[in-house]
């Protein structure tokens, strides 16, 4: 079986299959603990309103934490919205969809795709950067942070090793674009990279508890 | 310690108060084998592993924010002060026992075991350095509540004996005597008669039954009893059905602090019954931060159901009497500040009951850069201010709040907990200070309009 069959058809599947295997093996190990019931006299009973404001309050530091967060906070954004941009609405990962799902939605033009990898993978760069040097991150990191930063960037860069674009593009640097994908999925349930889902349960579990005491989130 | 009493003596004669500064420290409670010390810490740990906790655990994205909330970390720059690494042993303690996979962190030692080094070493951070004032959360994108699992490890230390040696004592003495301050039911019963004679206001103590029980702080009995004449010139004005309980009085909670659940239970339990006894369908928490939090919202999950009476935080009940007409306040011409006690507002939700009752008062109110829900621990909190080793870091994290207070340009600052007041005045007799912490209960007791 050449390389490039194998990414699409044997590697992307079991790929997907471990993805989810693992998101649910990770929550239900989260969920199987449990936890008693609340008998305090709620100051609200809106919790899930509270959880959602949370979510959303989260989304930016509040100005108090601005000065000491605006680096990260503003590169974070960058390069997230790059990498799910790159992502998301480059034509020949829509195409890619499309072939196996039959669903697609309008690309954005090539040299915006190529200025948002770039920002995303400056932005990776730069949280890297401040992991090896920010003496709190260099304490707090761990495998994790490095291999999960690997498994970001890797897409980037074996997919900026397809340009220029060609109509077909080459079969090997092509499955290996589509393996370094497949490797973040088969990663991202076991590592930090959970947080893309875990973002809304770890908010959203302390703003309905904030909102039941009227605390602000 | 085969004498608690003769070997940790309280020290009343300082600006705060604890048992006095130890001449050798005992911070290691029990006589035990470092491995059952550890297998204990472990089943203290593995107690308090539920679903939120595994949440949090989960989500941390070691992005390092919490440092700059910090106010330990702030003051040091030291990063074995960010608030999530204070964690360090308990996560691990999690993810090698009791995450989704484990089975992988134990097969292959990908978490090593805790060791009671490593829990020795932690004493300082969970203790000494983390008053659980739950600020990091707000600066936590992924909003884990650190406070929360901060109280949570302390479980499994006190479990092993690795309490600070002066935390381990108030709260010894707390669960022996009532009072971790020596503020057993005869002292208070002795206060009690003598501020209604001098004060020549009544304080109805062991009333059968009454509306309203209210509760003391040890710090105000022993420390600032004039808040006990504020409250009884408070309820007696509102002309209340009230009383204090020489059964049920001791709002502090030294088994929360320390990590001694069985103690938080007793402790908590004394009040609820108290009231019950009472037939009250109020009990009034004193100014004291983590009362609140202990009572108010863990109260009912330690009686195993919903409480058969309201709970309120002074601040709550004085806000209320105010924005009801009933309690009207003669105007004060000063500018003020306030100092947030964290447990009632940023954990307690009540933020805004304080400035109600500043506003009625009219007073000119400056907040400080950081202030309600954002504001700066003022060091004392989570028991830290009975450790005398770490006094030095809590000046440091104070002299933060002290500064903030001064930019406001403020006559007076005001809060409602005696524990932050207490480490206002050591904080002021340490830095010489001009200003002196007012509490918002009296401040409103000598402004009642007739």
């Amino acid at each position: 079986m050449e390389l490039l069959e194998f990414a699409r058809g044997p590697g992307l599947t079991i790929s997907l299959i471990i993805f989810f295997i693992g998101v649910v093996w990770r929550l239900f190990g989260i969920f199987r603990l449990g936890r008693k019931p609340d008998h305090s006299k709620p100051r609200s009973t809106a919790t899930t309103a509270g959880a959602w404001r949370m979510i959303l309050r989260k989304m930016w530091p509040h100005p108090e934490f601005f000065a000491d967060t605006a680096i990260a906070t503003i590169n974070g954004y960058l390069y997230h919205i790059g990498w799910f941009l790159a992502f998301l609405v480059f034509a020949p990962h829509i195409a890619f969809v499309k072939r196996l799902t039959g669903v697609s939605w309008p690309a954005l033009p090539e040299p915006i795709m190529y200025v948002a990898t770039a920002i995303a993978m400056l932005g990776l760069g730069v949280a890297l950067l401040r992991r090896l040097t920010d003496p709190v991150l260099r304490l707090l990191s761990n495998f994790d942070d490095y291999f999960s930063w690997f498994v970001t960037m890797l897409p980037l860069i074996t997919g900026m090793a397809l340009i220029p674009p060609e109509k077909y593009p080459e079969p090997v640097p092509l499955a290996i674009h589509l393996l370094s994908l497949e490797l973040l999925l088969i990663w991202m349930p076991f590592g930090k990279l959970s947080h893309a889902f875990l973002v809304f349960i770890s908010r959203g579990t302390t703003g309905a508890a904030f909102a039941r005491k009227g605390a602000r989130p | 310690m085969t004498d608690p009493i003769k070997e940790h003596p309280l020290d009343l004669d300082s600006p705060r108060f604890s048992v006095e500064k130890p001449e050798a420290r005992y911070d290691k409670q029990g006589d035990m084998p470092d491995a059952e010390r550890l297998n204990l810490a472990m089943q203290g740990f593995m107690k308090d592993f539920n679903s939120t906790t595994a949440t949090y655990m989960e989500s941390c994205i070691h992005c390092g924010h919490c440092a700059d909330a910090c106010h330990f970390y702030k003051v040091t720059g030291d990063p074995k002060y960010t608030p999530i690494w204070k964690l360090e042993p308990f996560k691990q303690a999690y993810k090698r026992e009791a995450g989704p996979f484990a089975f992988a962190y134990r097969a292959f030692n990908l978490k090593p075991k805790v060791t009671i080094e490593e829990l020795e070493e932690w004493q300082h951070l969970l203790y000494d350095t983390c008053n659980m004032c739950g600020r990091c959360t707000m600066i936590c994108p992924m909003g884990i509540d650190i406070a929360t699992l901060i109280s949570q490890a302390r479980h499994g230390m006190f479990a092993a004996g690795l309490v600070p040696h002066e935390l381990w004592a108030v709260a010894e003495r707390a669960e022996r005597e009532g009072s971790p301050l020596g503020a057993t039911p005869k002292v208070l019963k002795e206060r009690v008669e003598w501020l209604a004679d001098d004060y020549e206001v009544e304080i109805p103590l062991d009333k059968p039954h009454a509306d309203v029980i209210c509760t003391l702080s040890s710090i105000e009995i022993m420390k600032y009893p004039e808040s006990i004449v504020a409250v009884a010139k408070i309820m007696n004005h509102l002309g209340l059905d009230w009383t204090l309980r020489s059964d049920g009085y001791e709002a502090t909670n030294f088994g929360l602090l320390s990590g001694n659940a069985a103690w938080q239970k007793d402790m908590s339990m004394k009040l609820i019954n108290a009231a019950i006894a009472a037939g009250a369908k109020t009990l009034v928490l004193p100014e004291c931060g983590h009362a609140y939090g202990a009572l108010r919202w863990q109260g009912a999950n330690v009686y195993g159901q919903p409480l058969p009476f309201e709970v309120l935080h002074i601040s709550e009940f004085l806000s209320e009497q105010v924005k009801s007409g009933k309690l009207k306040l003669k105007k004060m011409e000063k500018s003020v500040t306030f100092h947030d006690p964290c447990q009632v507002s940023r954990r307690g939700g009540a933020t805004q009951a304080p400035r109600d009752v500043l506003q009625a008062l009219g007073v000119d109110l400056r907040e400080m850069q950081d202030s309600g829900d954002l504001g700066y621990c003022c060091g004392g909190g989570g028991g830290v201010v009975t450790i005398h080793r770490a006094d030095e870091m809590r000046y440091a994290a104070f002299d933060i709040k002290m500064r903030q207070i001064d930019a406001t340009g403020a006559e007076l600052p005001v809060t409602s907990c005696s524990n932050c007041r207490q480490t206002f005045d050591d904080g002021q007799a340490h830095y010489k200070w001009d200003k002196k912490m007012a509490s918002l209960l009296e401040v409103v007791a000598e402004h009642i309009a007739d």
